[in-house]
């Protein structure tokens, strides 16, 4: 493949399809308008050329054509309105994370791309996934922006310190497909990439156990939650309770009901005072400077593997 | 030419009304201003190409030919900052704008001669802290500075270079005050608002955005200098800032700084496309009531730099639908121009290549542009070398395309004399083969997904880079042959006259280069501009 020509992107994604046939439309609409405008250029310059030093301009100059303009100005609007909407429905529809998807980490720092499977499998600037799964992935940044590109899925989003984004994909082809930091980082920018390796489901599952110590995100995170004393209130009522937290909505003191998310997750381990649970006292201290993003994610991934059990005294 | 044209010499002008580097360097002739601009944006063009030169030579090599990324990362950075800050934003507006608006409006200089000259010293102090950064190390934030890379994680010279910007802002501050004043003040009796050329409603638009947007840019680069100075919490979210509140601040300035770019080179192309096909403009109002527009919505659409930076979906519909709006009037300009070379009488000189050479580029730049307004397809193809063939196409095809228009339009007014005519259409075509090579292969590298601001890139990119390398090798060379014509021209160039071109404007009704006070006395403004179909009447009678 090195050293190829290629003049299109592969097509590895469900997506990749849609927005491809949009941009053939727009690659039309282009080609067309383009053509349109250098053909009669073309056509005037040279038909209407002048033919002696002292040609007389014109007479009777037609200056003004209101119907036209009309025309002219209603056609593009349909065109991009078009555009728009076309594209409107592809940009919604791949920002709707299924819900059946798997959820993947990846934590970028200069100039390296960290990615942890929930089963506590590790890569690094690299990134395997089955096809035909929807693949979520839930992504921060330890330092500044950056943003994870894989052009095959047609995909892409910043990656930012202190919160979260997240990217869905569904791989559809079997393959091995760049991945790019697309947004300037520094030094090593050019450098912050590496391959996504889409694997059939089975493959995908023998690599993910092979080499694991059988400890997954969710145990990394239990070892945690004792390691920094989280028990102590956590566990004895002093604090809110994490059973069944995931994914519910919690009041705070304040009236406001917040669904407990990965970013609320986030805040409260590092910013605890900034939203207090309903019937707590404020007393707990931040962890900020203390635990990495990715002990964060895996005491994330603690509490939600408590999700499905009974519901958390705390909250209504 | 009539033989009322016939120069006097030596005729006091005013190029020869004084001698000695104290008559230019405190002289508060728009005119002389204008050519101490024009010094300068060509001083810091060259420093710009010479980056883009480099950066295009070391593409040529996936791993790179000669350069480390670090390097290469602070090319591409000065290559942005100076082309864009001190060479593209004041091109038009400072050289041309300065020169021609108080001509075309019947006056003897600007509203404020003085704060002119200022202006120009705020830009040289600005321009000259920029180039200071550059020597003592450079600068590796690219063009965009965003935070918080920019505030907390570079060493460069990113404060000298801040300052060095933010300075030369308010020489465009006042440049667009002075010019709105002037529009509004200045015009002869008889100059109602639909007589002016559509190069004065261009100027006044583009003044309005400096006026406006101009501010936030200053905000936004001292607030980093802020963040990095005293570890104000305003970007990093280290110290508790929004490290996307920069990209808000910045792209509110940087989006309409783009019309900044383009609008003045508008009012080029419809001077010049008149003038050589001798017909009156097609459409007036059209033209210049899409100007007002493209500025006034081109304040509504920063939101598209921000698709993926992880603003709500819903921010990035309705930026979408605004982007989307203003490629409008900008259509209705482009089918305006061609309407106007229907049934004209057209000549081909140097100014009507390059204002052709716009009108083709800017229509692929327009509606490449809706590409990236179309949310789902920016989401692959932002931030990459799609996006770098796109703005290109703007401010090089057409930015570029028609600051080249004008100079060779107006440089017989300028100067008093003519330039080669068969190097100049030699040169213009040139230009435009070696744009289109350089700058089309990166449409197709972007959509492939090569990212931009990459020192290094996966090998199957190479061919389309060397192609690009190769075009960029031909425009570079498009550039230096005007250079050269024109400093010969200064000197031993023909004679212009009045109206070389027979173009009416009440530019061409003056000698040729001008007296200091431009007008013997105020002229009177009968009709409606670009009255080429009275001159055919005329020439009937006669």
């Amino acid at each position: 493949m090195p050293h190829a020509f290629p003049i299109f992107p592969q097509q590895a994604s469900t997506v990749a399809p849609a927005v491809d046939n949009l941009f053939y439309f727009l690659t039309a609409v282009s080609v067309f308008f383009s053509a349109l405008i250098f053909l009669l250029v073309f056509y005037f310059a040279v038909k209407y050329r002048r033919r002696s030093k002292d040609e007389a301009p014109p007479k009777n100059q037609v200056i003004n054509n209101v119907p036209l303009e009309v025309t002219w100005t209603v056609i593009p609007m349909i065109l991009v309105a078009i555009m728009y909407f076309w594209g409107a429905e592809i940009f919604v529809r791949s920002a709707q994370v299924p819900p059946n998807a798997t959820e993947i980490f990846v934590i970028g720092k200069q100039w390296m791309w960290h990615v942890e499977h929930t089963n506590g499998k590790r890569e690094i600037n690299a990134l395997h996934i089955p096809e035909g799964v929807p693949i979520k992935l839930t992504m921060t940044s330890q330092d500044v922006i950056h943003d994870f590109f894989v052009p095959a899925f047609r995909m892409k989003k910043d990656v930012l310190p202190d919160r979260y984004t997240t990217e869905w994909f569904e791989a559809t082809k079997v393959g091995k497909y760049h991945f790019f930091c697309n947004q300037y980082c520094g030094m090593g920018h050019s450098l912050m990439g590496g391959w996504v390796y889409v694997m059939t489901r089975e493959e995908y599952q023998k690599w993910l156990n092979s080499g694991v110590s059988g400890i997954t995100m969710a145990d990394q995170g239990e070892t945690l939650y004792h390691q920094y004393g989280c028990i102590t209130c956590h566990g004895t009522g002093k604090g809110p309770s994490f059973q069944g937290l995931y994914g519910k909505p919690v009041r705070m003191t304040d009236g406001q009901t917040v669904v407990a998310d990965d970013a609320y997750i986030r805040e409260s381990i590092l910013d605890p005072s900034a939203r207090i649970v309903n019937g707590y006292p404020a007393i707990m201290p931040t962890f900020k400077g203390q635990v990495s993003e990715e002990q964060v994610l895996q005491l994330t991934s603690y509490i939600k593997s408590l999700g499905s059990k009974e519901r958390n005294t705390g909250t209504p | 030419m009539s033989s009322t044209e016939v120069a006097i010499e030596p005729r006091v002008h005013y190029l020869n009304v004084d001698y000695g580097i104290k008559s230019w360097l405190l002289t508060t002739d728009h005119k002389r201003i204008a050519w101490l601009y024009l010094i300068a944006i060509t001083f810091f063009f060259a420093i710009g190409a010479v980056s883009a030169a480099l950066m295009r030579l070391n593409l040529v090599e996936p791993q790179g030919l000669v350069l480390q990324p670090e390097t290469y990362n602070k090319l591409f950075s000065t290559h942005g900052i100076m082309m864009i800050f001190l060479f593209l934003v004041p091109s038009i507006p400072a050289v041309m704008g300065n020169f021609l608006i108080p001509i075309m409006l019947g006056a003897r200089d600007v509203a404020f001669p003085r704060l002119n000259l200022l202006s120009w010293y705020v830009f040289m102090v600005g321009g000259s802290i920029v180039t200071y950064g550059l020597i003592a190390g450079g600068v590796d934030t690219g063009w965009t500075f965003y935070t918080p890379l920019s505030t907390m994680y570079l060493n460069t010279h990113v404060m000298t270079t801040a300052s060095g910007l933010f300075i030369a802002g308010f020489s465009s501050i006042l440049t667009g005050l002075n010019f709105v004043v002037t529009i509004h003040k200045m015009r002869a009796p008889g100059l109602t608002w639909f007589r002016l050329p559509l190069f004065i409603w261009a100027m006044y638009a583009t003044s309005i955005i400096f006026i406006i947007g101009t501010p936030v840019i200053a905000i936004s680069l001292a607030l980093i200098t802020i963040e990095r100075f005293f570890h104000a919490g305003i970007f990093d979210p280290a110290l508790g800032g929004d490290p996307v509140l920069f990209q808000h601040l910045f792209w509110f300035y940087s989006h309409p700084a783009v019309y900044v770019m383009i609008l003045p080179s508008m009012g080029v192309v419809s001077e010049v496309i008149t003038a050589f096909s001798k017909k009156k403009i097609f459409g007036y109002h059209f033209i210049a009531f899409s100007s007002v527009a493209i500025a006034a919505i081109g304040f509504l659409v920063w939101g598209h730099h921000m698709f993926v930076s992880g603003q709500s979906i819903y921010a990035g519909l309705v930026f979408s639908a605004l982007s989307m709006a203003v490629a409008i009037p900008s259509a209705v300009k482009v089918f305006n121009w061609t309407a106007t070379l229907y049934k004209g009488s057209i000549s081909y000189e140097a100014p009507m290549l390059y204002a052709l050479g716009f009108i083709g580029l800017f229509t692929i730049g327009g509606l490449t542009g809706l590409y990236l307004a179309t949310t789902a397809i920016d989401q692959h193809v932002h931030a990459t070398y799609f996006v770098v063939a796109h703005f290109h196409y703007v401010m090089v095809g057409g930015a570029i395309m028609g600051y080249m228009a004008g100079i060779h339009y107006w440089w017989p007014k300028i100067s008093g004399r003519l330039y080669p005519d068969g190097w100049s259409r030699v040169a213009a075509v040139i230009i435009f083969v070696g744009f289109n090579l350089t700058f089309f292969p990166q449409f197709v590298l972007g959509y492939l997904g090569m990212p931009r601001r990459y020192a290094v890139y996966p090998p199957e990119f190479q061919t389309l880079n060397v192609i690009s390398t190769a075009g960029a090798t031909i425009l570079g060379l498009g550039y230096v042959i005007p250079l050269i014509y024109f400093a010969w021209s200064a000197r031993y160039g023909e004679l212009a006259g009045p109206n070389p071109w027979k173009a009416t404007g009440l530019e061409w009704t003056i000698s040729s280069p001008p007296s200091t006070h431009n007008f013997e006395e105020t002229p009177e403004v009968t009709e409606e501009p670009y009255g080429y179909d009275r001159l055919a009447e005329e020439i009937q009678v006669a």
